[in-house]
């Protein structure tokens, strides 16, 4: 009877049983960094939208206010995406005949919504609320970064759990001056920490442990 | 021979459980009558954590083929697992408004009031709307009949707007037709009548109290002078109806208040959860047991009833009597108050053995007493009552007459029988049906599924396509009322208004739309029509700004009807019939469903799923028997019975009620439906096969035999148990004269070990620290906020086979516990949520942390970690876990997803979840306070449970304030913890109940 195994078989398992180590330490290794890379978190991919808005012209060039657009964000969780009467407001008179401004006058004219696609999509089992994120000095910058300098909209940071809990855990390094909240390109008036600290006890945040208890955001 | 009280022997036969019965005197405190016995079933029971059958995957599985499909089932869905995790999220899409609503902040709920009705009377209350979609139905605080509370029926009305199940189409025969071609069609009918004066038009409706059906038919009626209004309810108050006309010659509507009520007696009425203004009797009663002093006083309760009702078990004492031999005992009380003139003994000495210590109770508290006659009883009960208030000078004070509420309080009963006349004379040409069920509800003996068919033109407008609709050639879909305009009157006239919150799912039409369609103007709409009716009735020029109050606060001030005087007039009460004798046979009693009422709300998983008061059967209904009639007859639990009752015949299982009267046997109506929906069709069997126009709720004289067969019910009463060696502790009980004599009588023998004797982590609170108080002296075990905490947390309906191996999801259950003689027990409620311990055994077993201390001392649940070990509910006492086994949220459901609350997660399977005080709720105020950079104040949050809780049981706050509501209560003499030997020191508390028995008869 012939042996099942050729000669080379036993080189084949001594590689496999001294490279495992190296083999699985790669293994997580990838995983960690694919998990954590832009192509899985989609961070800085722009999404096809059905009218290319360009925060880029809106905020930075022209220096409309975010909450002109996005009227609830100190009110609501949901910080609003502007009705199609908010476009029509300016784009009933200028632009009025633009053909990429088409679906936004067909929208008002059928009474149909404009269907963006989301950019951050937080999962569902997270309860985010942008009206006291704001009214903390979270800035709208420091989690959809420089939006003044995007054409089209897309996520500057990774939205993982990890990312929130940097701030969650130390907001002084994050938090800035109420009135600076939309401001774009904020630069701290000193020490961001020293400030930070101050406007922590000042804003009345809350402690880490009950930040970064689990409720705050799962329920 | 006739009375089995006397007949029964224990000592002459023996079934397993009757022998153990006897001799069981143990346990001071049972849960249910395995228990009681110890059968070994229950020791089981008691072991595990769910029932052995849970182990199976489908129905009829063996554990061998079981385990090897769990095998298979793990294998594949392992393979799925790792090929699901290689996709990338869908992308979303955001659909903004094309023009935003004015006041509509997405993100924010908005309110408002309206009303829900049973048997035509108003409840009301205000509706949760998340951008446009009704998801969660609360108390209307400024409503007489609510005062803030809603009761399991009106909430769960949300889930009937999105039943799948509705009727969605207008059909001619099953054939899909337009409005347009229905109204021609009426229109051409209506034409030719109206040369007939109407003579052929019937229309047929529930209870009307609304003002503007009633004004539209008296329209009719003037235009059609020979036309014909029918009414039917099958539950309605047609004694009380009947006994206003006896009584004071004239129909009268009567209501209660118990705010000054020292003493109360119930005739069989089950005033606390059942009836026109139960909330609000709840809560003026509970306000009497509230005992936040320790010198305060309480209201005394006497009950007589023949099965054990919410009312029953808050009683300081109950006497289980025949639903017939109520009548003798209402006479006897007369007769001992000097009333009336008659013997003070009788055979059935249960009857007499009480009366005196009653009557003098009664007259020491003249004008501070009430005597409640039951719906059910007939009206000499009512008429007796009557005049026990009006000489006891209750009358002005405790109770109140007023002009009818219902727009015709006719005798339905009569007119249903006329109907059936005209049907047989063949002199109906055109039927309409208005809502309501007649077919599957009506008496027996009408056969009103086949006489339909006498009428040539039947139209049926309703929410399902039902038996009735299955006799009518027209279905029109009905508007629910949350889609829909309308008015309607509550227990004291208040008019109240209700609005939609939705536009027609299934572009319904409302009775008003097909009462509108005989006029000149068919197209009126809902809104136009109510409005149009009450700029009629307002006097005075500012109509639209007394429209927009009247539609904002849900009601019209001050459209209470005055009460009035009216004497009981002496040929009132000149009939008196003898006692109703058994003759060897057994009482047939009916009565409404406690959560399904007469079938209407069939098709409602979450009705179907809250476990019922006292009984904790869900999806079910049952031949309810004493023990010892059980035994009489040979029958277990479980087992079917032939009944046979006027020549016709009924199979139902036996569910044995501690607490329920020998000789009697309790059908509740609703369930056998054939046309009811896919949770309704199949369930339970049908009492209305029974029922006759003779005996609308009781009658003596129906035979009962054990037949071949087994049920197997859905009852949760053994399930979660709490495992102690005895049940002392779980309940603190005392009477009031001990508890003012001592302080600590109700927690004797119980036991808190010191602070410091743990091995846990000891936790520190500096921001809030949330607690609860559950007053036991309140709770009436009526289930409301088992339906309020399903609605707000998304929890899933599992349907009867899941409940029935124990995995119901339910977060918050009432336990009901017994005490004493297995035939007449008394009965304690006990709502179970999360205790949220300080202590938690639960946190610590969890190897993934999916279950987490939190800074404010709840016991997090984060179900996206959760891998379901199931460890921490193995390591729960409270048994207040439960675990999605399945998939059993609908997930797929168009119409569902419309009614789960957007703050919530909703679970899948293989998750554990549990109660965490709605931390939606806290968190969202928390929130709103923090914004507004101010404190939180003390009832700022309340918990779904608590908002909704009709006697106020429930008290949710910061026990780090000190001058909270909920920090006062705990610091109450009667706080004590569950199973605080454990030392799991839980943030939910109980205050002992205490009750108030007579000292007369106690003696």
């Amino acid at each position: 009877m012939s042996q099942i195994f050729r000669h080379s078989t036993n080189t084949f398992t001594r590689v496999l049983l001294f490279g495992a180590v190296f083999i699985l330490g790669f293994a997580f290794w990838a995983v960690d960094r694919l998990s954590r890379s832009d192509y899985n978190t989609r961070a800085t991919q722009s999404r096809e939208q059905p009218v290319p808005f360009s925060h880029a012209h809106h905020v930075g060039g022209l220096g409309v206010d975010c909450r002109y657009c996005h009227t609830t964000v100190e009110t609501s969780s949901f910080a609003n995406i502007p009705p199609t009467k908010t476009c029509m407001n300016c784009h009933s008179q200028i632009w009025a005949t633009s053909p990429t401004l088409e679906p936004v006058r067909e929208s008002f004219r059928t009474n149909q919504s404009i269907r963006w696609t989301r950019v951050h999509d937080l999962p569902d089992f997270v309860y985010f609320n942008h009206s006291i994120h704001v009214n903390k000095g979270v800035g709208c910058e420091v989690c959809h970064g420089r939006v003044d300098r995007m054409p089209l909209m897309s996520q500057s940071a990774s939205l993982q759990m990890e990312w929130c809990l940097n701030c969650h855990r130390n907001p002084e390094k994050y938090v800035r001056p109420r009135e600076f909240v939309t401001t774009m390109g904020y630069e701290p008036a000193g020490d961001q920490e020293e400030i930070g600290r101050k406007l922590v006890a000042e804003y009345k945040i809350q402690d880490a442990h009950t930040l970064t208890s689990c409720n705050t955001c799962h329920r | 021979m006739s009375d089995p009280q006397k007949n029964i022997d224990p000592a002459a036969v023996r079934s397993a459980l009757w022998a153990r019965l006897e001799g069981a005197r143990g346990r001071d405190y049972w849960r249910s009558l395995d228990e009681l016995a110890a059968t070994p079933e229950f020791q089981d029971l008691l072991e595990r954590e769910f029932p052995r059958q849970a182990v199976g995957w489908s129905e009829d599985e063996d554990p061998v083929a079981g385990r090897r499909n769990f095998l298979k089932l793990m294998g594949a869905s392992l393979a799925l697992a790792g090929m699901t995790a290689c996709t990338r999220q869908p992308d979303e899409h955001i659909m903004p408004y094309v023009r935003q609503p004015e006041n509509l902040v997405p993100g924010r709920p908005l309110f408002f009031a309206t009303a829900t009705t049973l048997n035509g009377f108003a409840n009301g209350v205000l509706v949760e709307s998340h951008e446009g979609r009704p998801t969660k139905i609360e108390g209307n605080p400024g409503h007489p009949a609510s005062l803030g509370a809603a009761d399991a029926m009106s909430q769960a009305a949300v889930l009937q707007l999105y039943d799948p199940d509705r009727s969605q189409a207008l059909a001619f025969n099953g054939e899909i037709r337009s409005w347009g071609v229905f109204t021609g069609a009426l229109r051409d009918t209506l034409a030719q009548q109206k040369a007939k004066n109407g003579a052929g038009i019937r229309i047929l409706t529930e209870t009307v109290t609304s003002p503007t059906i009633a004004s539209q038919l008296r329209t009719i009626q003037q235009s059609f002078p020979a036309s014909k209004w029918h009414q039917w309810e099958p539950a309605g108050p047609h004694s009380a109806r009947a006994a206003a006309q006896q009584s004071f010659g004239q129909p009268l509507n009567t209501y209660y208040d118990f705010t000054e009520a020292n003493v109360v007696v119930s005739l069989d009425s089950d005033f606390l959860n059942s009836g026109h203004a139960s909330l609000r009797y709840a809560r003026q009663f509970a306000r009497r047991r509230r005992m936040a002093e320790h010198h305060d006083t309480m209201n005394r309760l006497y009950v007589v009833e023949p099965m054990p009702t919410p009312t029953g078990t808050k009683a300081d004492h109950r006497l289980p009597l025949r639903a017939s031999d109520v009548e003798e005992f209402a006479w006897a009380l007369a007769i001992s108050l000097g009333l009336a003139e008659g013997p003070k003994t009788g055979e059935n000495n249960d009857i007499y053995k009480w009366l005196g210590p009653i009557a003098r109770d009664l007259q020491n508290n003249k004008g501070a007493g009430v005597v409640v006659a039951g719906e059910h009883q007939p009206p000499i009960v009512h008429s007796i009552a009557a005049l026990m208030n009006e000489k006891l000078g209750n009358v002005g004070k405790t109770v109140f007459y007023t002009d009818p509420v219902e727009a015709n309080p006719v005798d339905q009963l009569a007119s249903l029988q006329d109907l059936v006349k005209d049907l047989d004379a063949g002199a109906v040409e055109l039927l309409i049906i208005l809502g309501g069920n007649p077919v599957f509800n009506a008496p027996v003996e009408l056969g009103l599924g086949s006489r339909l068919k006498k009428a040539k033109l039947r139209v049926r407008l309703g929410l399902y396509d039902d038996e009735t609709s299955a006799a009518c050639q027209w279905q029109v879909p009905e508007t629910h009322f949350l889609e829909t305009w309308g008015d309607a009157r509550a227990f004291d006239g208040t008019v109240t208004i209700q609005q939609p919150l939705i536009q027609p799912l299934y572009g319904g039409r409302s009775a008003l739309q097909v009462l509108q369609s005989f006029t000149e103007q068919p197209e009126k709409s809902p809104y136009d029509i109510v409005k149009g009716y009450w700029s009629s009735q307002h006097t005075g020029s500012d109509f639209e700004a007394w429209w927009r109050k009247a539609v904002h606060d849900g009601l019209v001030a001050g459209s209470a009807l005055p009460a009035k005087t009216a004497a009981v007039r002496g040929e009132a009460l000149s009939a008196r019939a003898g006692g109703k004798k058994l003759g060897g046979k057994l009482e047939v009693v009916f009565r409404p469903d406690p959560t399904i009422y007469d079938g209407r709300f069939a098709n409602n998983g979450w009705l179907q799923e809250v476990p019922k008061p006292v009984t904790k059967l869900t999806w079910d209904n049952a031949v309810m028997l004493s023990p010892a009639t059980a035994h009489r007859l040979g029958v277990q639990k479980g087992d079917m019975l032939k009944l046979t009752y006027e020549g016709r015949t009924l199979q139902a299982p036996v569910f044995i009620q501690p607490g329920h009267v020998n000789g009697s046997a309790t059908l509740h109506l609703g369930y056998g439906r054939t046309h009811g929906g896919r949770a309704a069709n199949g369930m339970g069997f049908n009492p209305f096969g029974l029922r006759t126009a003779k005996a609308l709720w009781q009658d003596t004289g129906m035979d009962a035999e054990k037949v071949s067969g087994n049920h197997e019910f859905a009852d949760t009463q053994n399930f979660h148990n709490l495992e102690t060696p005895d049940r002392r502790h779980i309940i603190h009980k005392a009477d009031l004269a001990d508890f003012h004599k001592n302080a600590e009588a109700p927690h004797e023998g119980a036991e808190t070990p010191p602070k410091g004797l743990t091995m846990y982590p000891e936790w520190k609170y500096e921001g809030h620290a949330w607690g609860m108080t559950i007053d036991l002296n309140s709770c009436t075990g009526c289930g409301a906020c088992v339906v309020a905490c399903q609605a707000e947390n998304n929890i899933a309906v599992v349907g009867k086979d899941q409940v029935r191996r124990g995995r119901h999801m339910n977060w918050l259950r009432v336990d009901s516990y017994y005490q004493g003689d297995a035939n007449d027990p008394a009965i304690y409620n006990q709502p179970v949520p999360c205790m949220q311990c300080e202590n938690a055994p639960c946190e610590l077993v969890c190897p993934v942390q999916a279950t987490t201390h939190s800074s404010e001392g709840l016991n997090d649940m984060v179900y996206n970690r959760c891998v379901g070990t199931r460890y921490c509910s193995n390591n729960c006492p409270y048994k207040v876990r439960r675990f999605n086994f399945f998939l059993f949220s609908d997930f797929d459901t168009p119409s569902l997803k419309l009614a789960r609350n957007p703050d919530v997660s909703v679970r899948s399977r293989g998750v554990m979840e549990k109660c965490t005080y709605c931390v939606q709720r806290i968190n969202g105020a928390k929130i709103d306070a923090e914004k507004q950079d101010r404190p939180l104040h003390d009832g700022e949050i309340q918990t779904a449970c608590q908002a909704t809780c009709p006697s106020e049981a429930i008290v949710f706050g910061d026990i780090n304030d000190k001058n909270s509501r909920v920090s006062k209560l705990k610091a109450n003499e009667r706080n004590y913890s569950l199973l605080a030997d454990l030392n799991t020191r839980p943030r939910t508390t109980y205050l002992a109940t205490l009750r108030n028995p007579n000292p007369e008869i106690e003696a």
